[in-house]
């Protein structure tokens, strides 16, 4: 275990498919790819899925090919490239505080999530926004998940089949992108026009009596130092990873200096402060009101449960429950 | 030297009119009017808060004592707008704080109100009674506790469907004491389970002149008993949930109380509702004037016995559970009708839940003489329906229909429903708003421009075939004053075309439609009058071709010239071509 072993926890390339990665890192296979992540793909060569990677690697150990990044996203690029493709992985090297295996549960596809005390540059930092796939699934080469099981069942003491994907599928809430929506069909924005209130109060009333999902949830994303928070409906998202894009897609202005002109824009200095200083992790508020990180429980456990949202610099999210 | 009257006859003469239309019109009467008029207007009411700038309402109208204002577009509230996109009142309540030191009402709807807003209000208007957040968002528990504390005289504090970060219900413990003026209070739109029910229950008792009081979902149903026996003279009441196991005593307590509001006309609220205890509201039933049960799923039997006991209704809000057995038995009960709404209780189930069709609605037309106002959601509907529709109902102002389904046609002939609309327009003389659906042609907008003459604010959505559809509705409809429209094939023509239309109009929403970057510029450059916002969450427009169509369009008139607190996915066309952002 002397190298550092990528594993590819964003779940790019599910053995079932394998969407994005395959523009990105050499790919075995592909299947379909949802048309708008397809867009952004072939409109952005410049992303660089590589680095959203959550490397397993040693304390201490580095990826030379990170880039400076936030979001996951290159900085070089200009603002042209829109909604991030993938999600930005904190680097679990160097001192991570989570302990891995509550990171990496394979077999209720938790979200994996941790927080680097110690902020390593060179290996880019972008939202504590990981992928919701244990963790476990392959990148692009079937191989390397079954090599890299074993390995993990060394570290982590999780016991995994050698194909997790499939295992899991019953366990896990569907992550394959290509699931049609839940009985409803694919709902148009806005349409029908119903009021927010309204449909909360509907979403709430469902939720009571039955176990049907609602139209939608509605919850407030607020990210620390953004001049204004979001709204995002949790029902269109089937998985964390899908959710994590389009946060990325939200709030990448508020760090790759698009806002300029307003009062609260950033500057380059604070630009240059995120970068290189602190990291982001997306927490939420339970339904008793306590505040957890993102990605501990399975994807509909989380809609269920989840009140609102918090982009918080990392220094603040300490004491959140992170066993180290 | 001929005087007319001196000026403080004037003012007087002017006090007795209140509407702004009037006193727009005694303004442009001649120069000392003006003056006159200027000096004594107390209420202003601003439609788009992007029209005009708080210095200039200041300096205009120097002795204002109300104020409404609109920020969002009315798409908003379907989430087409994106967050951040603007309408914040802080700007307004900074300015007003040092120019309207005696301001008492504040009535906003659609902005974003943070606490620092409220914390402001509370403390510069030392007279400050009446404070209205309709469909506002941005603020917590936090401002409304510095509300409750600092103003002395308040007498409404209104929430209605308002976003709260609900922290804590303890804001209400801040009303001192020795606040006796409450008139209004509606709390409704609070989420959060904890409310300071003691709190609420002494504030209520000190109040004697509270008329209206809606509470929110956290309120129990074995407390509105007590509420209610401290406010007997109640007119307009929203409960709680409206949900317990049934319990003899409860119900007979509840009733009681009921009974004693010998004033109360309007209820709302009934979250979750436990059918057998509705029959605690018969005794107040016959004086029943508005019923609001759009949050109650009870079935059509349920809500048929009820409706039954309500004679003299008037507005009725109420999910699709009511069914069309039940708008029958509406229409042959609740002959004082004048405004109906049934919403879907199901809008996004592929199939329909409930057997509410085209029927019920045609049965409220025939047998209610005095409808006025329909919000109708249904999932099938018919020319023959509609042409009933307004030949029983001429005297309709307020359409909307929306039939789930994007595009259905008549179910019956499979045809456009152009021609039920068209005599919607035609026979409903008065006809203010309308909100059309279903499988829609240029057709329709034809109807819509030749007969529209009293329409003022048109929403579309999933019609027409060309630019001709458009330019029927901005060329013939002469009162209008709001256009919506969403997912049409309208582009570059009809709107440069009418662009001097465009002046006459508080605004024009467009999204996902046919309209080209370059027209957008061109709009902008040669009408300086107008604001041209272009819209996109996932590009700037000048990254694409010039004939691109934009993703949503905001034009709106002003006095002010371009805004420039837009987010960084808003872009207004100056008229120097600079993009501004």
């Amino acid at each position: 275990m002397s190298t550092p072993l990528e594993h590819d926890y964003i779940g790019l390339a599910e053995t079932s498919s394998m969407e994005r990665s395959s523009e990105k890192i050499s790919s075995s296979s592909s299947s379909s790819i949802p048309s708008n992540i397809e867009d952004k793909t072939t409109n952005n060569p410049s992303l660089n899925l590589k680095e959203t990677e959550l490397r397993l690697g040693l304390p201490g150990s580095q990826s030379p090919e990170r880039k400076l990044s936030l979001f996951g996203k290159d900085l070089e690029t200009n603002d042209k490239s829109n909604g991030f493709v993938g999600s930005p992985l904190k680097n679990l090297v160097s001192g991570a505080k989570r302990g891995f295996s509550d990171a990496i549960d394979g077999s209720n596809g938790k979200w994996v999530f941790a927080i680097n005390g110690k902020s390593d540059v060179e290996l880019g930092k972008g939202a504590v926004l990981a992928s919701p796939r244990g963790g476990l699934d392959s990148k692009t080469n079937p191989q390397q998940v079954r090599t890299s099981v074993p390995v993990m069942k060394e570290v982590v003491g999780v016991p995994q089949s050698p194909k997790p994907v499939q295992d899991k599928k019953n366990l896990v809430p569907p992550v394959n992108e290509h699931t049609s929506a839940p009985a409803a069909k694919a709902q148009v924005v806005g349409w029908p026009p119903i009021r927010s209130f309204r449909k909360n109060s509907m979403a709430s009333n469902l939720a009571k009596n039955s176990d049907e999902a609602a139209g939608c949830l509605y919850v407030k994303v607020s990210m620390d130092g953004a001049p204004y928070l979001r709204k995002v409906d949790l029902k269109t998202y089937n998985n964390y990873r899908e959710f994590s894009s389009a946060l990325e897609k939200m709030f990448s202005c508020f760090t790759i200096g698009q806002c300029g002109s307003n009062g609260d824009g950033l500057s380059e200095s604070r630009l240059m402060d995120l970068l290189h200083g602190s990291e982001y992790v997306l927490t939420y508020e339970d339904k008793d009101g306590d505040w957890m990180l993102v990605g501990d429980v399975p994807w509909e456990m989380f809609t269920d449960s989840c009140r609102r949202l918090r982009i918080m610099k990392g220094s603040e999210a300490i004491g959140l429950g992170i066993p180290y | 030297m001929a005087y007319s009257f001196p000026d403080e006859v004037l003012e007087h003469v002017f006090s007795f009119i209140q509407s702004d239309k009037d006193r727009n019109a005694v303004s442009l009467v001649c120069k000392s009017w003006y003056e006159i008029e200027r000096w004594c207007r107390r209420k202003v009411f601003i439609g788009n808060c992007y029209a005009v700038s708080p210095r200039m309402v200041i300096r205009r109208f120097p002795e204002v004592r109300s104020i409404k204002l609109k920020g969002k577009p009315h798409f908003a509230d379907f989430n087409l707008v994106p967050d951040g996109w603007g309408g914040y009142v802080l700007p307004w309540i900074a300015e007003m704080a040092g120019a309207y030191p005696w301001l008492e009402e504040i009535r906003l709807k659609r902005m974003v109100v943070t606490d620092e807003s409220l914390e402001l209000i509370a403390k510069s208007f030392k007279n400050f009674k009446v404070l209205v957040l309709f469909s506002c968002e941005g603020f917590s528990t936090d401002g409304l506790a510095a509300i409750a504390a600092s103003c002395k005289n308040l007498r409404e504090l209104d929430l209605r469907e308002s976003e709260v970060d609900d922290l804590s219900g303890h804001w209400l413990a801040h009303f001192p004491e020795t606040c006796t003026s409450l008139v209004s209070l509606n709390i409704s739109c609070l989420r959060s389970d904890e409310v300071s029910f003691s709190a609420l229950e002494r504030l209520v008792g000190r109040c004697p002149n509270l008329r209206s009081l809606r509470l929110n979902r956290a309120v129990t149903l074995d407390k509105i008993a007590n509420i209610l026996r401290r406010a007997p003279q109640l007119v307009d009441f929203g409960t709680g949930y409206y949900a317990a196991e049934l319990q003899p005593d409860v119900f007979s307590n509840l009733a009681g109380a009921f009974s004693s509001c010998k004033e109360l006309k309007s209820l709302s609220g009934f979250w979750d509702v436990v059918p057998a205890y509705l029959p605690a509201l018969y005794s107040i039933c016959p004086r029943l004037t508005s019923l609001n049960l759009s949050y109650a799923t009870i079935q059509s039997p349920d809500l048929i016995k009820l409706v039954s006991h309500c004679p003299r209704l008037q507005r009725l809000l109420v999910l699709d559970y009511v069914e069309d057995s039940g708008l029958e038995e509406l229409a042959s009960s609740c002959k004082d009708l004048q405004e109906l709404r049934v919403f879907p209780s199901d809008p996004f189930g592929a199939e329909p839940n409930v057997s509410l069709t085209e029927q019920g609605l045609v049965a409220v037309s025939l047998g209610c003489p005095k409808l006025r106002s329909v919000l109708y959601f249904c999932r099938r509907m018919s020319n023959a329906a509609l042409v009933t529709i307004a030949q029983n109902r001429p005297n309709l102002t307020r359409f909307r229909l929306c039939i789930i389904e994007p595009k259905t046609p008549d179910y019956l002939t499979l045809e456009p429903l152009d021609v039920g609309f068209g005599a919607i327009v035609e026979h409903c003389k008065d006809l203010s708003r309308l909100s059309l659906s279903g499988l829609l042609t240029d057709h329709v907008f034809e109807y819509i421009g030749t007969y529209g003459k009293k329409l003022e604010m048109l929403s579309v959505a999933f019609a027409g075939d060309s630019d001709l559809g458009l330019h029927h509705v901005l060329s013939g409809c002469e009162s209008l004053r709001k256009l919506e429209i969403r997912d049409c094939p309208f582009g570059d023509k009809a709107l440069l075309a009418n662009a001097a239309k465009l002046e006459t109009m508080r605004s024009l929403w467009m999204s996902s439609c046919a309209v080209s970057f370059g027209a957008c510029k061109l709009l902008g450059q040669k009408m300086p009058k107008l604001n041209v916002e272009v819209i996109d969450e996932t590009e700037p427009p000048d990254s694409r071709p010039e004939s691109c169509p934009v993703d949503k369009l905001y034009i709106y008139r002003s006095v002010a010239g371009p805004r420039f607190d837009m987010p960084p996915f808003v872009w207004t066309m100056d008229e120097a071509v600079r993009i501004l952002h």
